[in-house]
């Protein structure tokens, strides 16, 4: 198949790439747009390290065709710093939490987790657990990744609610 | 104790930065887009013989570049296991070298007889499917002792009866004699005591790292390039070597940050192929990245076991005798060999030999048609604590006694020397286990809920339950432990450290940071540490393995630092003769006698690099041949909610507290914990590999049927520890790594057990064996 | 990359129904979550795709006719039917179910229609639309059909809809759903990321005293080959008080079902599952119904 032009926006800033339709959104990031946070575990949707958010929503874009992706907006863990380099509250609350080993889910947890930040809303620590329940960790038990992402959505953003329980 | 200033802080991890910025490179990102890739032809039969292979079709599809198959690689047999090589070749130390690069004898379903390299691909997996293979077949043979009956053809050449080891350690004789015994049988059947028979099995676990196995070679100055996701380079570079019959310090592996090994990435699988090809099309990069699905049947998983068990206890709860016997399924390839078995049985001697009189281990290491086995974290301790506690559960049920006051009673107690071992260097040197028995009973409110739980009827039950565990520390005195670290000054007077040791995630470079900072007398900021090996440039260590590095390593490391300390000490007393008393490093700065700063570390640092009379950029080799062990021990205690009906086990609460000698860094050694305890859960209640008998296939090789337990299957995790110092750590420091992943499944096969009274054996528990367990014991 | 042959966006429903006649080897792919599955394992290379993934304007979301009939755009994601306001209102154990394939970011790529469309018998979505009866409408280039959910499936992953038809809408009836409460039920092997061992529906409607099951429909993924009522256990139980209903369902559920025996789960466990889910869903179907159970 002929090649085609990708035209969307990458972080904040407009892109145009040319991309084989054959390729998933995640070849695409990875081997043409050198987006190598987004990870690929398993491409059939079932690991969650590839996800990115499309339009604010957490997708696996491995399962995703570039194809579907022109005018979309999407953001990878790589566009998270703010511009003077502070990590997003929800980076931090990662590297605070030692909720990091191998690292290789991370960039895609804290993908579906930024989108949780980034509701408004307040989650108990099950609803965390089912929000990110399409990620697989094999390294950290999932303890302190929960950890980081009640401290970042429900204290850093001054949520502190219902959704709080006690420790 | 011993006080330390670096030591003992839990000091945030140095790579965490670099990975939730996604700039820690692991090997595919690294890997230069577009290169060619492999693929890899599987056999479609689990036994026989390639007759002839066809690829003319295969080569015709655009955008191949090769087609190779098992008639066109060199007859090089090498070993893949993550051993360390021996100078002595006629110890019979070294692993068997079984593999080829490709292989027409077929021994598994899935085995690997050509390859394809192509711009990408799709045209790589569209030359597979062209490919003709005519066979010759074998009947498979799965089951392991079915397999030592022997097959018509062996599995492999040289071992007729498909038996690659048999060991048996026993009381002696003239013990036995003493006690009247003229056997070990005869104490385990003395009727002066309960006895007590079972049979358990484990099933073959998968490490599941989120990362699959990938490298990429490519040719730079006359040598190999290899980078690869792999707990071992060094070993690597050995075994490429090996395999394609060139000399070793002509390849280079490079290894940077992994995505997860658990054990996989401790066997060489596929760099050599992949080096190997990139030579055949001209030395241009080639990368070789496994599906997913090749990662479950086409690298090594924990090898099955079946174990036959029993004990003979006094009314005083004292374990009089026990014998276990252990088959283990290697599958077609050797890999890690009998190691695996053996610290099955093992382990099963040390957790409760203290009152014991009389033991008995056996163990055979067999070959079958089953998919390729190996080392996986705690290399086959899991499966012999597993069988052990089963036991031990039983008989505390049955006699009527309280679980924990019985395993402590005949609980692995400190100063326990391992007779069997060589020059009796597995020991035990501390007393935590029952401090952490204490504490995990308290968190689970253990005595209450036993009384709570007691007499239930109904569907739905709970039950709590515990398990203790032992692991040895690295691989000494079965195989050879050596490392070396170095630690270079930098003009600010901050320092370099290059392990030849890995970090897979385990938190290892922030810990050598700790360790190398403790011994210089610096910041733990104050060192850079190289992440990546590159065999070129680290000094040699074999690798992430055995829960070795902390101990091992950390030696290395520590002697690097002290002799740094030393050296800047050195250049002090040059550049400052007349300095009074001896000379201290500390607060970044160089004192006297008399308490007076002469200058800071940074200025000495720039005298080191530039003084113009006389430069000496100062540089420290730390080195360790390590030949003692140390025993970590610990248990798990587990409070759940069994629904009969369902077949469903719902972990309410579960706790973990170790002995792991001295904690370099708390924090980090929680995180190894947790992980450890959600690896246990899985393979307690959901993750085993299944094999179709008839022909050898693998069933479930996706993340989808294969069931780690996703963020809703693990519930909050407690892990604690009970800080112990052992002298024969670096800093008082044991394993870790591997330890929690031991206690938790058992832990929660007791408290099934206290919550229905039935008895499970086989591992994992998953709902249809639960099913029949509870249907079998009539409560469905 | 995926091994796929040739990608057509269509531009409307029209345009994707003319691109399926004219290619006799093409394919619809919607939220990609099965057919790249497939594209990639080898059992769809070489496909020729036309894609419905951008028709949004015609086939998106959950919306209340002037009849009362809950219409679903074949393309609204899993999680969309979820959060749907009408879709809660009306057909509440469909949200439910929807809100059990895979994990999070599957459910906001895999779809409603596809669900149905690749006639998997464990499709999570299956048999709740079987029990609320839904009505499937498809179209080609030869026009429009109603296809009632009970005579799609024609087998394990068949159904009676041709390579060149589109689903284009799936209706639940007004009927279907006033008065009548449920649930589903999915029984897998961990809490997410899950296939179903076994799926169960049960939608009830009580007595005005709440006392006796008034009608009931219960059906079941994974019990056949394809999802299926158990039409014998409903009549055995219609008029029955609701405890007795319940001590009854299971037994006459397992009758009605023929589960296989398979290396995922054994016959006889998945009977179990039968035997137990249907009472318990009947269960709590009853009791989001107002009875006292």
């Amino acid at each position: 198949m002929d090649m085609r032009i990708l035209s969307c926006t990458l972080n904040g800033k407009p892109v145009q790439v040319g991309y084989d339709p054959r390729e998933s959104l995640l070849d695409t990031l990875r081997d043409r747009l050198h987006m190598t946070s987004v990870k690929r575990g398993c491409e059939v949707g079932e690991c969650g390290a590839c996800t990115v958010l499309i339009d604010g929503v957490a997708t696996d874009s491995c399962l995703y065709l570039t194809d579907w992706a022109q005018g979309k907006e999407i953001l990878t863990v790589e566009g998270l710093q703010a511009a003077d380099g502070t990590l997003d509250p929800m980076q931090q609350a990662f590297v605070d939490e030692f909720a990091v080993q191998c690292g290789f889910c991370i960039p895609g947890i804290i993908m579906s987790a930024v989108e949780m930040e980034r509701s408004g809303k307040t989650y108990t620590r099950d609803e965390i657990r089912k929000q990110l329940s399409g990620h697989l960790c094999r390294c950290t038990g999932y303890q302190n990744i929960v950890d980081a992402v009640e401290k970042a959505v429900n204290v850093l953003d001054g949520k502190v609610g219902q959704g709080v329980e006690e420790k | 104790m011993e006080s330390y200033k670096e030591v003992g802080r839990s000091v945030k991890r140095v790579d965490a930065y670099d990975k939730v910025t996604g700039r820690a490179m692991f090997t595919d990102d690294l890997c230069p887009k577009p290169c060619l890739v492999a693929k890899i032809l599987h056999s479609t039969i689990g036994n026989g013989r390639v007759v002839s292979i066809d690829t003319d079709e295969a080569k015709k599809v655009p955008g191949v570049v090769g087609v190779f198959t098992c008639f066109d690689v060199p007859d090089f047999a090498y070993p893949v296991a993550g051993h360390p090589w021996y100078a002595d070749s006629a110890a019979a130390k070294r692993d068997i070298a079984d593999r080829r690069l490709l292989d027409d004898r077929v021994r598994i379903y899935g085995d690997n007889i050509a390859a394809v390299v192509a711009e990408d691909n799709v045209a790589a997996e569209r030359a597979l499917r062209l490919i003709h293979v005519e066979y010759e077949e074998y009947p498979v043979v799965y089951d392991a002792r079915e397999s030592m009956k022997g097959t018509e053809v062996p599995v492999q050449e040289g071992k007729p009866d498909n038996v690659v080891a048999h060991t048996l350690a026993v009381t002696p004789k003239e013990k036995l004699g003493e006690m009247g015994y003229e056997s070990v049988e005869d104490a385990l059947l003395d009727p002066k005591y309960h006895h007590f028979a079972i049979k358990t099995f484990t099933g073959e676990q998968s490490q599941a790292h989120i990362e699959v196995c990938v490298s990429y070679c490519y040719e730079e100055g006359g040598k190999i390039v290899c980078v690869s996701s792999t707990q071992i380079p060094h070993i690597c570079r050995r075994i490429i070597g090996q395999a394609l019959g060139i000399p070793w310090g002509s390849v280079r592996v490079i290894k940077p940050y992994i995505g997860g090994g658990f054990g996989t990435k401790q066997d060489i699988h596929f760099e050599p192929l992949n080096a190997w090809l990139c030579h055949q099309v001209g030395g241009r990069c080639v990368k070789l990245e496994l599906s997913r699905e090749e990662c479950f049947w086409d690298t090594s998983g924990r090898q099955p076991k079946n174990f036959e068990v029993e004990a003979s206890v006094g009314d005083d709860m004292r374990l009089h005798a026990r014998s276990i016997k252990g088959w283990s399924n290697t599958g077609g390839y050797i890999h890690h060999g009998h190691a695996l078995v053996l610290n099955s049985v093992n382990s099963f001697r040390w957790l409760y030999h203290t009152c014991e009189d009389a033991v008995r281990c056996e163990a055979w290491t067999i070959h079958t048609n089953g998919p390729h086995t190996g080392a996986m974290r705690a290399y086959g301790v899991p499966e012999g604590v597993w069988t052990a506690e089963c036991l031990m559960g039983d008989i505390a049920h049955d006699m009527g006694w309280d679980g924990v006051e019985f395993r402590l009673k005949n609980a692995i107690a400190p100063g326990y020397v391992d007779e069997f071992s060589p020059s009796n260097t597995i020991s035990y040197r501390t007393d935590g286990l029952r401090a952490c028995v204490e504490r995990g009973k308290e968190i689970i409110d253990w005595d209450n809920k036993r009384r709570e739980y007691a007499n239930q009827a109904g569907p739905i039950r709970h039950g709590v339950g515990v398990a203790f565990m032992v692991y040895k520390t690295a691989v000494a005195p079965f195989a050879l432990e050596t490392s070396n670290a170095q630690i270079t000054l930098n003009q600010d007077g901050t320092f370099q450290l290059q392990m030849g040791a890995t970090e897979i995630g385990q938190g290892a470079d922030t810990v050598f940071c700790q360790m190398a900072a403790e011994a210089i007398g610096v910041d733990t900021e104050d060192i850079h540490i190289v992440s990546f090996q590159d065999t070129d440039v680290a000094p040699y260590d074999p690798g992430a393995y055995a829960s070795r590095q902390t101990f091992v390593s950390g030696t290395a490391c520590k002697d690097a630092g002290t002799k740094m300390r030393k050296r800047i000490l050195e250049l002090a007393e040059r550049l400052y003769p007349d300095a009074q008393g001896e000379l201290d490093l500390r607060n970044h700065a160089i004192y006297d006698g008399g308490d007076n700063r002469l200058c800071g570390l940074a200025d000495l640092a720039l005298e080191a690099y530039y003084n113009i009379h006389k430069t000496d950029q100062l540089s420290t080799r730390g080195q360790a041949t390590v030949h003692q062990n140390a025993i970590a021990t610990g248990c798990t205690f587990c409070d759940l909610t069994v629904d009969i009906p369902l077949g469903q086990v719902t972990i309410d609460k579960i706790v973990s507290i170790q002995d792991d000698g001295r904690l370099i860094n708390p924090k980090l050694v929680e995180q190894q914990i947790h992980g450890g305890m959600a690896q246990g859960i899985g393979f307690g209640l959901s993750e085993e590999l299944l094999v179709d008998p008839k022909s050898g296939r693998v069933r479930n090789a996706t993340l989808l049927d294969y069931k780690i337990p996703t963020m809703m299957d693990v519930p909050d995790l407690i892990a604690e520890n009970v800080e112990t110092q052992d002298p024969m750590g670096p800093y008082g420091n044991k394993a870790v790594g591997e330890t929690p992943i031991i206690s938790p499944a058992p832990a929660i096969r007791d408290a099934i057990l206290n919550a229905t009274g039935v008895k499970f054996y086989e591992m994992p528990m998953t709902p249809q064996r639960l099913f029949e367990g509870f249907k079998r014991e009539g409560l469905i | 990359m995926y091994d796929i042959e040739s990608l057509y966006e269509a531009t409307s429903v029209e345009d994707a129904c003319r691109a399926l006649a004219e290619d006799p080897q093409s394919m619809v792919i919607a939220g990609g979550t099965d057919v790249l599955v497939k594209c990639r394992e080898g059992k769809f290379a070489g496909a020729h795709l036309v894609s419905i993934h951008g028709l949004n304007d015609e086939l998106d979301g959950v919306s209340l006719a002037a009849d009362g009939t809950v219409e679903i755009g074949p393309i609204t994601w899993f999680n969309h039917v979820t959060t749907s306001p009408v879709a809660q209102s009306t057909v509440q154990t469909l949200c439910d179910a929807c809100d059990t394939p895979g994990g999070p970011q599957l459910r906001v790529s895999g779809t409603v229609g596809g669900n149905i469309c690749n006639a998997a018998t464990s499709a999570d979505t299956a048999s709740t639309l079987y029990a609320y009866g839904a009505l499937l409408d498809v179209r080609s280039v030869r026009g429009m059909r109603t296809i009632p959910i009970e005579e799609w499936y024609t087998g394990p992953g068949r159904s009676v809809r041709e390579r060149d038809e589109v689903l284009v809408k799936i209706r639940i009836p007004r009927d279907h759903y006033e008065g009548w409460t449920g649930h589903y039920f999915k029984y897998g092997k961990r809490r997410a990321l899950e296939i179903a061992t076994m799926g169960c529906c049960c939608l009830v409607k009580l007595s005005d005293d709440k006392k006796c099951i008034d009608d009931i429909r219960l059906a079941f993924g994974v019990a056949a080959p394809t999802p299926i009522r158990a039409r014998n256990a409903e009549d055995a139980v219609r008029g029955l008080a609701v405890e007795e209903a319940v001590e009854k369902i299971g037994k006459l559920a397992q009758q009605d079902t023929n589960p296989r025996d398979s290396w995922r789960a054994s016959k006889e466990f998945r009977l179990q599952l039968i035997k137990e889910m249907s009472k318990r869903s009947l269960t709590y179907a009853a009791r989001k119904g107002g009875a006292d159970i």
